[in-house]
């Protein structure tokens, strides 16, 4: 019997599991996914959970419920990944043995590699919406504040979801007026990058956002650490920032277990080929999503295009053939802008989000780069969408590859 | 591609000031460039980041992060930006003719 083994049933694993099932000869190949933990997480939810939008309770799945039938699945953290020997041992005492190793072990977020973060203020003033702990008790917080000046602070980059930073401000913008108490709230945008996001359209487009719903962006900031007794941020170049509630975005970070296996890098990435996903240094061994240390947006719908490239690239390597580099960065994230409506963007490693419509050129009904109510609907109904067919490798209506027509260049 | 005078010399940069060709690199360009960036002189400690730099971008393929600089290069966060201030991955790595450092995605 052939194995291929799979590292963690988040987005990433869970879809290639149920796309390499159906193809892959039971009588042939075995197929175990390995995680610890028995809850599937709809994380682009988490960012609902301050303002009430959603709770717990609607960006939560078992595992179990998306993983196909035929595929052994161990519930056991992961000791160490041995390469050079093909083989990984779990927790558990268990240990696997590997033809291919998929490897989507995703990536968390550390407070306490920023010092003060977890002193003192920790879900106290300050909280993060990157986990269900953080998000719940964050909008147990917001329901009886009474204002005061809120910093969002965008400890490093690379972030997953690299826009959820931007959505939460506007949404809280958004949530503050709803309660009546907008002109009782400062809010603060502070980002180590030059601007609102990454690339320049999308960041001049964004940034003139935060301007018009009167919030203060504050670029170039690294922060060096919290004092929480002063309740205030303090970066590198000894820039200072009071707040009352923060709201920090921490360094995020692969898992520690491929530290201990000595394959990451400082952050914990894995080195891996940026078109075809293999990994750089051992050839039956394929990384997905977040794990990787790929120059694309941590997300799903990153990870999702992954997976098509991926799946076809396993199957090549299987059948001794070159892989193909397709993997071209592709990335695709509602933004939710508050006051029901959304924006899109729609980009690649090469190309920046550009205005136009998608994914039917001309057509849409969703517009990139523009603030819609059709956005945001597609934003809200894309939970359903990412639990009935994403998760279960089915074909969307959107190709892995990202494509011009329907986008227009701008001078 | 825009090109650029220093002390004499014409070498291409992209839009943001960045070296386009490497092999255009020598340490009088570095101080020419470095006083641009408004550091008047390049001191050992100055050197020594772009020295590392440099080395890591033969070996890797892309300018270290600030992190690296710290974990393997030895070089505190805090001395990084006294020494480069304003943004001392992008600004060292100018000076040091790499590219614009990955890692803003």
């Amino acid at each position: 019997m052939k194995k291929l083994l799979i590292l963690g049933a988040g987005t990433g694993g869970t879809i290639m599991a149920n796309k390499l099932r159906p193809v892959l000869d039971p009588l042939e190949w075995d197929i175990t996914i390995v995680d610890q933990e028995e809850v599937h997480y709809y994380q682009p939810g988490f960012l609902f959970i301050p303002f009430g939008i959603y709770n717990r309770n609607d960006v939560i799945k078992p595992k179990r419920d998306f993983l196909p039938a035929g595929v052994n699945v161990e519930m056991s953290g992961i000791e160490v990944i041995e390469p050079e020997k093909s083989r990984v041992k779990l927790d558990n005492g268990k240990t696997l043995e590997y033809d291919y190793l998929i490897i989507s072990t995703g990536s968390k977020i550390h407070p306490e590699e920023t010092p003060g973060m977890l002193e003192g203020g920790w879900r106290q003033n300050i909280f993060d919406f990157y986990t269900i702990d953080g998000a719940v008790s964050l909008a147990n917080f917001l329901k009886y504040w009474e204002g005061g000046r809120m910093v969002l602070n965008i400890v490093e980059m690379p972030i997953k979801c690299p826009v959820a930073p931007l959505e939460f401000v506007f949404l809280a913008d958004w949530w503050f007026t709803e309660q009546g108490m907008r002109d009782k709230v400062e809010i603060f945008f502070v980002t180590p990058l030059p601007g609102a996001f990454t690339k320049p359209l999308a960041a001049k487009f964004l940034g003139n956002f935060l301007e018009k719903k009167n919030i203060r962006l504050v670029p170039d900031f690294s922060i060096e650490r919290v004092d929480p007794d002063k309740q205030k941020i303090i970066s590198y170049d000894e820039q200072e920032i009071e707040y009352d509630l923060l709201v920090p975005i921490p360094t995020n970070m692969g898992d520690e277990v491929i530290a201990r296996s000595g394959m990451g890098d400082e952050l914990n990435f894995i080195p891996t080929d940026k078109h075809t996903l293999q990994s750089k240094n051992y050839e039956n061994i394929f990384v997905i999503g977040d794990a990787t240390d790929l120059p694309s947006s941590k997300a799903g719908s990153v990870a999702h295009f992954e997976s098509e490239v991926l799946f076809e690239n396993i199957l090549r390597a299987i059948d001794k053939r070159p892989l193909l580099p397709k993997f071209d960065g592709h990335a695709n994230c509602f933004i939710e802008s508050g006051f029901g409506k959304g924006i899109l963007i729609d980009f690649n490693y090469d190309v920046e989000p550009l205005p136009g419509k998608f994914p039917l050129p001309g057509i849409g009904p969703f517009s990139l780069l523009e603030e819609t109510k059709m956005n945001h609907w597609g934003k809200m109904m894309f939970r359903w969408m990412y639990w009935n067919l994403l998760l279960k490798g089915a074909e969307l209506p959107i190709e892995a590859q990202m494509n011009m027509a329907g986008k227009r260049r701008v001078a | 591609m825009p090109v650029k005078d220093f002390n004499g010399k014409q070498v291409q940069v992209d839009d943001e000031g960045y070296l386009v060709n490497q092999a255009d690199w020598d340490e009088e360009l570095a101080k020419a460039i470095a006083k641009e960036e408004g550091i008047e002189e390049l001191t050992e400690a100055h050197w020594k980041v772009i020295h590392f730099m440099r080395k890591e971008y033969q070996e890797k393929g892309t300018a270290p992060s600030i992190r690296r600089l710290k974990n393997t290069g030895g070089i505190p966060v805090k001395e990084l930006y006294n020494l480069f201030p304003g943004g001392p991955a992008k600004k060292a790595a100018k000076i040091a003719g790499l590219p614009k450092p990955q890692g803003c995605v």
